[in-house]
């Protein structure tokens, strides 16, 4: 058996010792003196969440699928034992063979939402990395990034030696061979760089300038040395049937907040809601095949032992062969009791059918994304969603005989009104209505209950609202307090109930989305303040990121309020990201015209996905 | 028909709780398409039931679940099955049918644990030494332990419940009141050992091993202990 890096001591007195013990079902074990690459990859947030992400089962199994390689996982230690590290000099480790990351050839870390930022350089430290790359040499592991937020590297481009742009599918391979060659070669850490940046979405920050002008706004973005390309690509996989799927991802040692299999049944989304990153950076729409779907869920189902399967997407009512392959599920697992999830379902006829055999209509809610109250601001966001729709929804709902319903809105939309956040409250009132008016008393269950959720928008990066500026948190506070007041004036309001989202940690998710380099220095002073878990309320401390952008010289509001002139060189304009600069130019304009533009399986919209002829681009045409 | 399954717990698994434990032997049970059986209802859920929880830590050769099967299949093929699903840590050690019902559970009939307290080689004389205080600090009239309740700390004797103390083969051997009515835990009786010599025991300074769950077959005044595994027989 292993041993495992934590003395019994320290496992006894912190909370969840499983979370640091690897080991698991399915977890991929090697002999280090027979591989040439060592792979340690992160997800920087506690165990329970990384293991719960999809992307990194996938690269695990992919990479592990290499006989010179082994890939191991790190995820970020809770505060209690990050205390003990700290204390005891205790390096971090890998989970599967226990060992330091800092010996590792690479340490990969997948960047999922803004929040995670201090706790990369949590990863880093209790490494015993240096923090700046620039301050690594021979001796340290090569740190990569990617996922989203990779989308828009800068505020992190310090801290990392490389970033993998897209899908990691497609590129990894080469890369990890050019590694394994280099080695073997006895080529230096920088001959490496040099060469891994001539890959495919491969950015090495180091390897660029950024000049920003008088005004603050930057002015030139370019290479500072032949083997840097001018741009960057976004890596795309287009043929899944050949691709790496982990038939038997690793069964978390406790409780995952996931604790099921995660089929993804298709990657991108025909929708083009202009708010949403994901639906534009995944381009094209790329349906699996529903005979590799059903090889996939069995083989995942039969090889981990969960008792519950996830199918997902963007966007799961899109999916063409859904019906197909719930009726596969239910035939295959008859008595077995393997429960399915679908979530991104819109209510419909169709899929209130599928949920009916899914869930328990009287426990379950089921839930609506209008993300805006008002026909007008759900035709400038481009959600396909009319008022009609989302009412017969409801009341097909009633009728199948649920009487909870979720709303999602957001609030901070461009061009959005005090009319449009009002209009929230009257569709809620107009649901409740529809339950009142069309299930008769006798078949009611109980009262209708509306739960209507607020988020604070946050442009991003490769999204038409990239140039919009954020509202401001005085100004999302207002709206939640307006919103507040009018669903208090509505006839069933003591059937509804409301939440919102905190302004403070949303404004600054606002400046890591959109910063640019100089947005390093000040997550770099919030770590050093103490920041770290900021995605988790309970640790969000405010106050130490306010120091920090005192202390680093910096103002939010320039990244967070500023209204973007299209001609502007943004930050991450040196990213091809698959959609052309044009496209999203015409949609920000049309958003402004309050212009709906069609799915793309309705119409082409001429973004720019089309060359990598994949998914929808060329369904029906071959 | 109803089976229990006796496992072995080692090594970094030790770490898993309870809960957990529940949980992978669940998942185990489908990787090993064993048929066992499920409750009815809207989101069934596999009919199996643990003895007691093992404290975290603890190493064990004697843990044990029942599980309802919908089909038979013999001790050999479910071992084989469940063992080929189990890895690092976990080993099933037998498989054997019992009688229907609640009541013989094994959480249930379960009355006593036993266990070896290990120590460190280069510590051994101070162990040896204080085991020959063993004998005395049993025939104490009581053995007063602070027990945390809801209510606060509560005193009780848990002599009663100390059913065998002694050094045996270089290691401490233990046999302690593990129901419902009386369960004493191998540090409470370490820590009361220790009050009486007048010293203290870090937690690390031994390793607690259980090694055997039993049930009762005699009486409260003159019990028969047996292993759980012996109330079954082989498919």
């Amino acid at each position: 058996m292993r041993n495992l890096a934590l003395k019994d001591e320290i496992l006894l007195q912190i909370e969840k010792p499983a979370r640091y013990i690897g080991g698991e079902v399915n977890a991929a074990m090697k002999d280090k003196g027979e591989i040439d690459i060592r792979f340690a990859m992160c997800f920087p947030d506690v165990y329970e969440i990384g293991m719960s992400h999809l992307g990194l089962q996938i690269l695990y199994h992919m990479f592990n699928e290499r006989e010179d390689t082994w890939c191991e996982r790190v995820f970020s230690p809770w505060t209690d034992l990050d205390a003990i590290m700290r204390r005891e000099k205790i390096p971090l480790f890998a989970l599967e063979s226990q060992e330091p990351v800092k010996n590792f050839d690479f340490l990969g870390i997948t960047i999922q939402y803004e929040m995670c930022y201090t706790n990369i350089l949590q990863i880093l430290d209790l490494s015993q990395i240096p923090l700046y790359a620039k301050d690594r040499d021979e001796s340290h592991p090569l740190v990569i990034g990617g996922g989203p937020c990779a989308f828009n590297p800068e505020p992190l481009a310090p801290f990392f030696d490389l970033f993998y742009i897209g899908e990691g599918e497609a590129s990894y391979p080469a890369f990890l061979d050019t590694y394994a060659r280099m080695k073997r070669e006895g080529r230096s850490r920088m001959e490496f760089l040099e060469a891994a940046a001539q890959i495919p979405g491969i950015y090495v920050p180091a390897f660029y300038d950024a000049e920003y002008g008088a005004d603050g706004a930057l002015t030139s973005f370019a290479p500072n040395r032949p083997c840097a390309p001018d741009r960057v690509t976004r890596q795309v996989l287009t043929d899944f049937a050949s691709a790496p799927y982990p038939d038997a991802p690793v069964v978390p040692n406790i409780k995952a907040t996931q604790d099921r299999v995660t089929l993804e049944i298709q990657r991108g989304c025909i929708r083009g809601c202009r708010f949403c990153q994901a639906g534009m950076i995944y381009r094209p729409a790329r349906e699996k095949d529903v005979e590799l779907l059903k090889k996939q869920a069995s083989d995942m189902l039969r090889n981990t032992g969960h008792e519950e399967i996830s199918l997902n997407s963007l966007s799961s009512s899109d999916y063409s062969q859904l019906k197909e392959l719930l009726d596969f599920l239910q035939e295959e697992f008859e008595g077995e009791a393997v429960n399915v999830s679908l979530p991104s379902l819109r209510i419909d006829a169709f899929s209130l059918q599928i949920m009916r055999r899914i869930q328990d209509v009287k426990k379950s809610s089921l839930t609506f994304a209008p993300e805006a109250g008002s026909q007008r601001l759900r035709d400038v966001i481009n959600k396909g969603l009319t008022q009609e729709s989302i009412l017969e929804g409801a009341r097909e709902a009633f009728l199948g005989g649920w009487r909870r319903v979720k709303l999602y809105f957001m609030l901070g939309l461009p061009s959005e009104s005090e009319e449009d956040v009002k209009s929230i409250a009257h569709l809620a009132q107009k649901i409740a209505e529809t339950y009142y008016d069309e299930v008769p008393k006798e078949q009611r269950s109980g009262k209708v209950q509306i739960t209507v959720s607020t988020s604070y928008f946050v442009p991003k990066p490769f999204t038409p609202f990239q140039w919009a500026p954020m509202a401001s948190v005085e100004t999302y506070l207002e709206r939640v307090a307006a919103l507040r007041e009018e669903m208090r004036l509505q006839e069933n309001h003591k059937s509804m109930k409301y939440n919102w989202h905190e302004a403070d940690v949303t404004i600054l998710e606002g400046f890591l989305a959109r910063g640019d380099r100089r947005a390093a220095k000040v997550i770099a002073r919030a770590y050093e303040l103490g920041a770290m878990y900021d995605a988790w309320s309970e640790h969000f401390h405010p106050e130490l990121w306010t120091q920090a952008f005192a202390d680093a010289d910096m103002d939010i509001d320039f990244y967070t309020l500023r209204s973007r002139e299209v001609s502007e060189l943004l930050p991450w304009d040196f990213i091809d990201a698959g959609i052309k600069r044009e496209f999203l130019e015409r949609e920000w304009r049309r958003a402004q015209e309050g212009s709906v533009t069609p799915n793309c399986r309705q119409e082409c919209s001429g973004c720019g996905a089309a060359r990598h002829k994949g998914g929808v681009c060329v369904e029906g045409k071959n | 028909m109803k089976v229990r399954i006796k496992f072995s717990k080692r090594g970094p698994s030790r770490f898993l709780g309870h809960l957990d434990v529940m949980r992978y032997f669940q998942k185990a049970v489908r990787r090993a398409g064993i048929p066992v059986a499920f409750s009815a209802g809207f989101r069934p859920h596999m009919i199996m039931s643990f003895a007691a929880p093992l404290g975290l830590g603890i190493a064990s050769d004697g843990e044990y679940f029942d599980m309802e099967l919908s089909r038979e299949m013999s001790s050999r093929e479910l071992l084989c099955r469940l063992n080929e699903a189990l890895n690092e840590g976990f080993q099933a050690l037998s498989a054997k049918k019992t009688p229907e019902g609640k009541k013989h559970n094994a959480m249930a009939i379960t009355a006593a644990s036993g266990y070896r307290i290990r120590f460190p080689e280069e510590d051994r004389q101070r162990w040896e030494q204080m085991a020959g205080q063993m004998e005395a600090f049993l025939a104490q009239p009581a053995i007063p332990v602070e027990k945390k309740t809801k209510n606060g700390l509560k005193t009780a004797d848990v002599k009663p419940g100390i059913y065998r103390f002694q050094a045996a083969q270089g290691e401490w051997d233990m046999l302690l009141a593990a129901s419902s009515a009386s369960y004493v835990k191998p540090r409470m009786v370490m820590d009361a050992f220790a009050e009486y010599l007048g010293t203290h025991f870090a937690p690390h300074d031994y390793a607690v091993h259980k090694m055997e769950v039993y049930a009762n077959t005699g009486t409260e005044q003159s019990p028969v202990f047996v292993p759980l595994e012996d109330l079954g027989e082989d498919i």
